[in-house]
């Protein structure tokens, strides 16, 4: 006497999604070859998992949107990213699997006071080089940096405070056009002042941003943001950073 | 060995997939893969490294998702009464809808469980073992919905109407 096989609902759908062993698949084969109605219900979960492939793997091969890699190559307490990334969601990077060569891995969600302070430590050592067009060409600098900034800007007046313009440089930020001024005071002591598009409605208060003894001052009227970076003792800087700002105002 | 942040963007594509297949709004679904990986970076210290990272990350893209339900249904009690989560789609389904046709249009008619159920089965290719990690419940529990879900599925898609579904016992 043949002993009839068991054959359960949850095997069927084993069967279905491949989860049974070789044994089992040939066990349900062979009741299924019996229970033609059955094997037509089990031909329209298998077409429903197809149906589901075609609608959504394509997605598998979709570049990944920046904010995620962001979210996990530099994240940031609270999360929040800076418009610019938000407008660049537009471009997106394909997930290669190495997280190394994320072109801009940091750069993208960084304030303009880590950008500044980042730039700061970077050219303030430079002997030979700390600017790339002198004070003694100050317009020339500044008609320069205006043209490539799509806006008019000066460099500050800070003799007042003991500082004397050095000269500047173009700096690319986000892929746009940023200036840097630096000054120098009699000891040596250097400040840079850090600017780049990025207006916003009306004026904020300055904030605050320090890496170690390097300290910032940040800011943003209606066209620029702008950063004021030294070695300096917060209220001193706080005291130049008013003063640039009302420099910049006249 | 791949690094930590390797790992988990090798996720990200098969986190999204499943997401815009639940949710069928592709913004919405997005979203909440993003909420997901910042929890999943605050949490990193937690995942056992000889585990599934898949599994890890699903578990949590799950957890966020009924979360999120919760808090619409209960805004959706406030404006009117009735709304039973289990067995209704969430309202923010409907707009921004993928164009899939039928198969689309019937997995939104199932219950939440069943739908993630049968995603998670038949698209993302999970075992039943780990799909009842993920959802948290028991594997008969998952083998029940994935029943009644395909079942329903294949109703609708075939007549347009929802009727009594096989129970899980032993066929003759």
């Amino acid at each position: 006497m043949t002993k009839t096989p068991t054959v359960t609902e949850s095997d069927l759908h084993a069967y279905v999604d491949g989860a049974l062993d070789d044994a089992g698949m040939t066990r349900v084969a062979d009741w299924l070859a019996a229970h033609p109605d059955v094997a037509k219900r089990l031909g329209a979960y298998e077409a429903q998992n197809g149906a589901l492939h075609a609608a959504y793997d394509s997605i598998l091969d979709e570049p990944v949107p920046v904010e995620m890699v962001n979210a996990v190559t530099a994240p940031k307490a609270g999360g929040a990213l800076l418009s610019w990334a938000r407008i660049a969601a537009g471009i997106v990077l394909l997930a290669i699997g190495a997280a190394a060569g994320w072109g801009l891995r940091g750069g993208d969600s960084q304030t303009i006071a880590e950008v500044a302070l980042g730039a700061h430590a970077v050219y303030v050592s430079e002997i030979k080089h700390p600017v790339e067009v002198g004070a003694d060409q100050e317009k020339h600098l500044v008609a320069w940096l205006s043209n490539r900034l799509g806006h008019p800007i000066q460099a500050p007046a800070l003799g007042k405070a003991g500082y004397q313009l050095i000269g500047g440089r173009l700096l690319p930020d986000r892929g746009r056009p940023a200036a840097l001024f630096m000054y120098q005071d009699e000891a040596g002591n250097r400040l840079t002042l850090y600017v780049r598009r990025d207006g916003g409605e009306g004026t904020t208060a300055f904030r605050f941003a320090s890496d170690d003894e390097t300290r910032a001052f940040y800011w943003i009227d209606e066209t620029f943001a702008y950063a004021l970076t030294g070695t300096l003792p917060r209220a001193e800087l706080l005291a130049l950073a008013n003063l640039v700002y009302r420099d910049l105002g006249r | 060995m791949p690094d930590r942040n390797s790992q988990i963007i090798e996720q990200i594509p098969h986190l999204r997939r499943y997401a815009i297949a639940l949710l069928r709004d592709k913004a919405a679904a997005d979203d909440l893969v993003q909420d997901c990986l910042a929890r999943a970076l605050g949490r990193f210290h937690l995942w056992r490294p000889k585990s599934s990272l898949r599994a890890w990350l699903f578990t949590m893209l799950h957890n966020l998702y009924v979360n999120r339900l919760r808090d619409q249904a209960r805004t959706a009690e406030t404006l009117r009464h009735g709304i039973d989560p289990e067995t209704h789609p969430s309202p923010a389904n409907q707009e921004a809808r993928l164009a899939l046709g039928d198969l689309s249009a019937a997995l939104a008619r199932l219950s939440h469980e069943q739908r993630s159920t049968i995603l998670l089965v038949g698209l993302e290719g999970l075992t039943y073992a780990e799909v009842a990690a993920i959802t948290g419940v028991p594997v008969g529990t998952v083998m029940s919905r994935l029943a009644r879900g395909r079942e329903t599925l294949r109703r609708l898609m075939e007549t347009g109407e929802t009727t009594e579904t096989p129970s899980l016992r032993s066929i003759k």
